[in-house]
């Protein structure tokens, strides 16, 4: 594949966070790809890195993280011309090239609609903030109408009304709605979105996510949706990249998740998730044990403590990536005899 | 469960909890929330009610109803324990005492039900003391039995709760609430804190100490698959009304209030051959205080009729037995089926 299909690339990516004195590594060789315009999921529980990995790409983290990589790859598509551009090599996470990126070509959806708006602006103004600071010269009243523009777009009732409400004068779902209007509103052609229905209702989840797909459908934009909910998956991604602890422990295509699932994990995942109309008397199966602290991990793969196919050469070394189909990886022993990847 | 004969526990008459909103200086009142308005239902000793519905819906300020932590405004709770039904409305102090000890609750968030400065043996010990156990020797005892049912190490009693992960803290947390030998156990949310993988494992434990234990459930989450998991019969809620309440079978497989059928076709499935309709609601919750006249799910609904903008619809029996509905559609035996 060329760089006019891939539109994302990484490889190696370790993030390290120094909490006393101590180094904890969060994200640990992360690499992956993904196609322009497909939504790539990326599922995992609490704590397993995949939020922090999306905000060392885009160089959103704090000084107490040691971001490596070594070599994350945004290819920029204008007019049928492929611009590079390689994040790892930007030198200041939030000088003038990267705020370039930012919003005209990445932007960022995040979990929490109550807190990721400010209280004290009207939303209007929050929405034109990312215009204005990317189109210099541009009219107040320009940028006021196409901020309108996008609050139909995105379905927002009464734009002309709501425009100069403040955040507390909206609903969960509408503030949701306000904060994919900021992620929007320069025209990104990669939208990562973390969590960005969890703190919804089911109703209006599938309202938020009804409008995603549109978007995708009617824009041809590339989404990238951290979740941990199975069904979302199930129902938006192209490729699905499950983590656990830091690493990407299976990747691949929608079916090969759901029908050919392969890591031990992924199964004991979608095994553990209540479905309705499950029958009546059938158990829930559960994964023994608890998420382990990161900082303690010792070697082999992080899985094997709570693993049911758990072999002794689990607990030794480094466990390698193995393709099993093409775009099919699992980082399992099971399946050594498949080509090593990384 | 539908074998046997089925006893009351609670029966619920026309119970109400209006919050006043005030306004100004001299507190003037200007408005309610009608968290809940008008519910009547029985519950049935040892079965699991689950209680679902969107934010807001009123579910967590009925079942705190269900122990009088939240005292209604109008309406009657009968509680069956054994001589006949007496209204927990109007207990008295003593009265109140001897019935919190029949019924105990487990609350949504697990890192803030336990208090971080005292060690579990104390918040373990409080409970017993309060209800009159003075041997230490046997106030152990039962703490030991309790943890034992949760898989807990006896051990961990002196532990601080920082050192328990989310998935312990909310087995601590039932423990704690069985160790008074309830009757009855109010769930509020319990399992919306944790992940999925730990989400599993406290809610097969809770089905075994249910059947261990007799135990009737009142079971509250807003994600109605961890519900028709774990109940026998569900009660939908909506703005502080029943719409619908069935054999959680028969409300997966046939819902019958277009609420109902709104909130299952949302839920995503983790299935990619299953075909389904989807059907998406428009709009959102209104809020409680501006409740739409007539039926409150008119403006929302896909089969909204004139009659339902004026008049509330009631809750009949309809269809299987043990459903009931409140939606003009199926009001006079109506044919509903569309």
């Amino acid at each position: 594949m060329d760089n006019r299909e891939i539109i994302l690339k990484v490889e190696k990516l370790n993030t390290t966070f120094i909490s006393d004195r101590k180094e904890i590594k969060i994200v640990k060789d992360v690499s992956f790809q993904m196609r322009r315009g497909t939504t790539l999921a990326v599922v995992g529980e609490s704590g397993c890195g995949k939020s922090v990995t999306m905000n060392s790409i885009l160089r959103f983290m704090g000084k107490n993280a040691i971001v490596n990589a070594q070599n994350i790859q945004y290819n920029a598509l204008c007019d049928g011309k492929v611009t590079e551009y390689h994040l790892e090599k930007i030198k200041e996470a939030n000088g003038s090239q990267m705020r370039a990126l930012r919003g005209p070509e990445i932007s960022m959806v995040f979990q929490d609609p109550m807190s990721s708006l400010n209280p004290v602006y009207k939303v209007g103004d929050q929405v034109a903030e990312g215009l204005l600071w990317h189109n210099k010269g541009m009219k107040k009243a320009e940028a006021r109408q196409r901020v309108l523009e996008m609050f139909q777009k995105l379905g927002i009732p009464d734009p002309k009304e709501r425009i100069d409400c403040y955040p507390h004068q909206f609903s969960g779902g509408m503030k949701q709605r306000v904060v994919i209007a900021i992620a929007m509103i320069c025209n990104p052609k990669l939208i990562i979105c973390d969590e960005p229905t969890t703190a919804l209702d089911v109703t209006i989840q599938a309202q938020i996510m009804e409008l995603l797909k549109e978007l995708q459908v009617k824009e041809g934009k590339s989404i990238i949706l951290i979740t941990h909910n199975m069904g979302l998956v199930a129902e938006m991604a192209d490729e699905v990249c499950v983590m656990y602890m830091g690493r990407i422990v299976e990747f691949g295509s929608l079916e090969d998740l759901f029908d050919r699932t392969s890591h031990p994990y992924t199964k004991a995942l979608l095994r553990s998730v209540p479905v309705l109309g499950l029958g009546e008397g059938r158990k829930l199966e559960t994964i023994p044990g608890v998420t382990p602290n990161p900082a303690d991990l010792g070697e082999g793969c992080e899985f094997a403590d709570r693993c049911q196919e758990c072999m002794e050469r689990c607990h030794k070394g480094r466990i390698p990536m193995f393709e099993i189909a093409p775009g099919h990886r699992v980082r399992c022993l099971k399946f050594d005899s498949y080509p090593e990847v990384d | 469960m539908s074998t046997e004969k089925k006893e009351v526990i609670f029966k619920i008459q026309n119970l109400q909890t209006w919050f006043p909103i005030t306004k100004g200086f001299r507190k003037r009142i200007v408005g309610y929330v009608k968290a809940v308005d008008d519910v009547s239902l029985d519950i049935y000793r040892g079965e699991t009610l689950g209680i679902v519905g969107e934010s807001g819906c009123g579910k967590s300020t009925f079942g705190k109803n269900m122990m009088m932590l939240e005292r209604p405004t109008g309406g009657q709770v009968l509680f069956n324990d054994g001589e006949g039904g007496r209204d927990i409305t109007q207990f008295n102090r003593e009265e109140m005492f001897a019935f919190r000890k029949k019924v105990q609750m487990v609350f949504q968030d697990p890192y803030s039900a336990l208090n971080p400065q005292k060690k579990i043996y104390e918040a373990f010990e409080e409970p017993l003391k309060t209800h009159g156990i003075m041997s230490r020797e046997e106030r152990e005892k039962i703490m030991q039995r309790v943890l034992a049912m949760v898989n807990i190490q006896p051990d961990y009693l002196m532990r601080y709760p920082h050192e328990f992960s989310g998935g312990q803290r909310q087995r601590l947390c039932i423990a704690r609430a069985l160790e008074v030998m309830p009757e009855v156990l109010i769930c509020d949310e319990p399992v919306s804190a944790l992940d999925v993988s730990i989400q599993a494992q406290v809610l097969n434990l809770m089905k075994e100490i249910q059947k261990e234990l007799k135990l009737t459930y009142l079971f509250i989450a807003h994600d109605l698959s961890v519900v028709q998991y774990m109940s026998d019969r569900i009660m939908v809620m909506y703005l502080g009304k029943i719409v619908e309440v069935a054999d959680s079978r028969t409300l997966y497989e046939k819902p019958l209030h277009p609420y109902t059928r709104a909130l299952l076709s949302a839920i995503p499935i983790p299935d990619i051959h299953g075909v389904r309709k989807r059907q998406i609601l428009e709009g959102e919750v209104p809020s409680p205080i501006h409740k739409p006249a007539g039926c409150a799910f008119h403006n929302r609904c896909p089969h909204c009729m004139d009659v339902c903008k004026t008049t509330d619809p009631k809750l009949q029996h309809y269809g299987e037995e043990e459903q009931q509905v409140a939606c003009h559609l199926y009001q006079n035996g109506g044919k509903g089926e569309q």
